[in-house]
């Protein structure tokens, strides 16, 4: 990892890992990238915004995606750019195809009078906390995506 | 994987007075967390408690299953005419509860020593 430095990215560099789909595994998801934004340089609360993102997309993953099947796994694929980091979390299940603009936002007040559940507040997070993100549909039912991207702030980092 | 939640309950006092019930919150909060986080909540006598104050200052990790059951609490809360506070949250986590309204209905402090103040 030690190409990460302003002067010598010329490319992408790719880390992945495979979580099993236990809920908990999340954390493994968001220390490593945490570790890889700490290498670009990203600050420390960007770090826990993605750190907040990833762990949502990766609990969707396992809940909802691979419906807590022991026999499945989630992927997590880390592109570090040169002044980005793009995250895909894969999963297994039939996805969905969504846009940050349809993404429900929790309304508390809705919430607080037993209008609208307390939880479902996952995608809302994970779209708040990041630059971009995208919910991809994988073809044939196998291999939906959440696509993440933080951005390095070069004036603010 | 998730670091079990613990749950201790303390009875202070307020400097204007009033007693005040304090939920130190230690480990992650997450969905394993419902007996920890709800149980502990529904075990307070609801005739006798009307300030509820949530010690996050050891908590690391809080997820969205973690947050819901805040929330579920807040709503219990609400419907037994008590009052939530909390403090001790990271300045990422006070931005998040900020972010799905929480705020709204919970008063956010930095330290214990400000909400007793406020209390």
């Amino acid at each position: 990892m030690s190409e990460l430095t302003p002067n010598s990215v010329p490319k992408t560099t790719t880390v992945e890992v495979r979580l099993p789909s236990r809920m908990g595994f999340e954390k493994v998801a968001m220390s490593t990238a945490s570790a890889v934004a700490k290498l670009m340089g990203f600050r420390e609360d960007r770090i826990e915004d993605l750190k907040t993102a990833v762990a949502e997309a990766c609990i969707n993953a396992i809940e909802h995606g691979n419906r807590l099947n022991d026999k499945l796994s989630v992927g997590v694929v880390l592109s570090a750019g040169a002044d980005s980091l793009e995250v895909k979390v894969i999963d297994d299940g039939t996805g969905m195809t969504k846009q940050p603009g349809n993404v429900h936002k929790p309304d508390i007040d809705r919430k607080m009078h037993g209008e609208e559940g307390p939880r479902g507040m996952g995608m809302f997070l994970i779209q708040a906390l990041v630059d971009e993100a995208e919910w991809v549909a994988g073809s044939g039912g196998k291999s939906s995506y959440v696509r993440l991207v933080i951005r390095l702030d070069k004036d603010a980092e | 994987m998730q670091s079990e939640t613990k749950t201790r309950v303390e009875q202070l006092t307020s400097p204007a007075g009033h007693p005040v019930t304090v939920l130190r919150f230690e480990g992650d909060i997450a969905s394993t967390s419902k007996d920890a986080v709800l149980g502990t909540y529904q075990a307070l006598p609801k005739e006798t408690v009307r300030l509820v104050l949530l010690d996050f200052s050891k908590v690391d990790y809080i997820n969205s299953s973690g947050i819901a059951l805040v929330i579920q609490m807040m709503i219990e809360a609400s419907n037994s005419a008590q009052m939530i506070y909390a403090f001790g949250l990271s300045a990422h986590f006070t931005k998040v509860f900020t972010m799905v309204g929480i705020t709204k209905y919970a008063g956010l402090f930095p330290g214990q020593a400000e909400a007793l103040a406020a209390l």
